[in-house]
């Protein structure tokens, strides 16, 4: 795919995120779709296309009363808003589509209106993992964890200095859940989940949503928001059992998606200005910074421990406080999108100075699905 | 009221023989005859080169311990939290997901790269699992 061809041209979250008691996930969507749609100066008559994830494009389209040429109900996990970006890009540059609103919504917290996530005891995972006591999220994503710190030499204490630094980007940003500064020893004392991790590991339980809107770069210059423009993208899948990664040292999904995109866009890493890699849990950015080669793995819990990624640091990540401070729904990539836009608008509650190209990479499952977007604010 | 039971396996057609064999005390790998790949979860063709000519075979049941967590909580039903969660490395190559029996369910027990051999546990008269036990000698 050409890059810079399509833009993003409206971006907004739910108007309130966290514990919302008072509105359905399908809901959720829909207040997304009006805040982004309102954000680009659109009515809701101009969307043409229609993606997302979890729920059906068909039961939100209904919802909200759009009437799409072109839909993409890709739902892969968490990295699935990434995809729809990809293939929306691709999308609008065949011309099946000029407009293309994305949602995502979760009730997450409150679970009003979301069906409740099942393992069918005949499928394969039901079949060979969950009689072994797998059980949520946090049993299933620090599986690989110990290995990949026996391989590389990672610590503890770098390991919980990922939820530090984070927790410092959340203390800018006005939104974010958890603001209250955090230490090492903090992370390292709190509430045992699934050893190796601790509760200021993993990731927050929320209520929101989000939505994007995309059109061709040639459009997006009548719009009122700076356009940010889709530079590279990348996805893949591995394997929906975690248990079944070809290995524990790095992510097959990862290192197939997040080079596409670096590929596409025609940056080297030096280029990248900031940086979103989808934390679930404290490990990911890890496998994130090496599986997306910026630095061996070896080195990437000292890049972290020794402050390179924190506020005035060399390398911006997760600069929203990401899904250990910031919030996270259950499917947390469209939060990472939306932070990487804001950065490439210039208007980030912690904003990074001159940021020129932002990378967004996104996991879906647990190690199941990965996608990775460039943006760049110049075309 | 009754408690609450471990997630119990469902076969399907092309997973009976592995259940079959966990209850005859066997575990089961399948080999391709083409590219001698051996594989796992069960299927009735080579992942690696897509030939239908597979064989199953009986594993020799030895591993190591690849990866693990302990599961604090939430437990899942029919477990008492702590407990570890498992990944096993085998002998002839596939990993599976287990638990390790006969152990404490303590980092300092449980050393990665342990030797492990495969044990099972009767669920009931239905269904075996395949657990895995520290290594004699």
């Amino acid at each position: 795919m050409r890059s810079n061809q399509v833009a993003v041209v409206g971006a907004a979250e739910t108007t309130e995120l966290g514990v919302i008691p008072n509105a359905s996930q399908l809901q959720l969507h829909a207040d997304a779709a009006l805040n982004a749609i309102a954000d680009a100066g659109l009515k809701l008559s101009d969307i043409d296309g229609f993606a997302t994830a979890v729920e059906t494009p068909q039961q939100v389209c209904h919802y909200l009363g759009i009437k799409p040429t072109w839909v993409d109900g890709t739902s892969v996990g968490g990295c699935s808003f990434m995809l729809h970006v990809r293939h929306a890009a691709a999308a609008i540059e065949a011309g099946l589509c000029k407009t293309v609103l994305i949602t995502h919504a979760e009730s997450g917290k409150s679970m009003i209106g979301k069906a409740p996530r099942s393992i069918p005891a005949d499928s394969l995972q039901g079949q060979f993992e969950a009689p072994f006591g797998v059980y949520g999220p946090p049993s299933m994503f620090p599986i690989p964890v110990l290995r990949f710190m026996k391989t590389y030499g990672i610590t503890h204490e770098q390991l919980a200095s990922v939820a530090v630094v984070q927790r410092e980007w959340a203390a800018k940003n006005p939104r974010a859940m958890m603001k209250d500064p955090i230490t090492v020893a903090d992370v390292l004392n709190s509430r045992m989940i699934a050893y190796p991790f601790r509760l200021l590991q993993c990731c927050l339980v929320t209520d929101g949503g989000g939505a994007l809107i995309l059109t061709s770069a040639d459009r997006a210059k009548d719009f009122p928001r700076r356009p940010v423009y889709i530079m590279g993208t990348g996805e893949s899948v591995e394997t929906p059992m975690v248990s079944q990664m070809e290995t524990f040292n790095s992510s097959r999904a990862f290192k197939t998606a997040g080079p596409l995109a670096f590929k596409e866009a025609g940056i080297a890493h030096k280029d990248v200005d900031h940086l979103m890699i989808y934390d679930a849990f404290a490990h990911l950015p890890l496998f994130g910074l090496g599986d997306l080669g910026f630095m061996p793995h070896e080195e990437t819990g000292k890049f972290i421990a020794d402050g390179n990624t924190r506020p005035g640091g060399k390398l911006p990540l997760n600069t929203n406080g990401g899904g250990l401070s910031y919030m996270h729904s259950g499917m947390y990539g469209m939060y990472a999108l939306q932070e990487s836009v804001r950065q490439m608008r210039g208007i980030a509650p912690a904003q990074v100075a001159n940021a020129k190209i932002s990378v967004c990479h996104g996991v879906g499952g647990m190690f199941a699905a990965s996608g990775t977007i460039v943006f760049t604010n110049e075309r | 009221m009754a408690e609450p039971q471990r997630a119990r396996p469902k076969p399907t057609p092309e997973t009976q023989h592995f259940w079959d064999g966990t209850k005859a005390g066997e575990l089961r790998l399948q080999r391709c005859d083409a590219c001698a790949h051996v594989y796992f979860p069960p299927r009735p063709f080579c992942p690696s080169c897509a030939s239908r000519k597979v064989s199953i075979f009986k594993a020799s049941g030895k591993g190591f311990l690849y990866s693990y967590v302990i599961n604090h909580r939430p437990a899942a039903p029919g477990f008492t939290p702590p407990y570890a969660i498992a990944v096993v490395e085998l002998e002839e190559g596939p990993r599976m997901m287990s638990n390790i029996i006969d152990c404490p369910q303590t980092p300092e027990a449980l050393e990665l790269d342990m030797k492990l051999e495969v044990a099972f546990e009767a669920l009931d008269d239905k269904v075996t699992l395949p657990v895995f036990r520290p290594a004699k000698g």
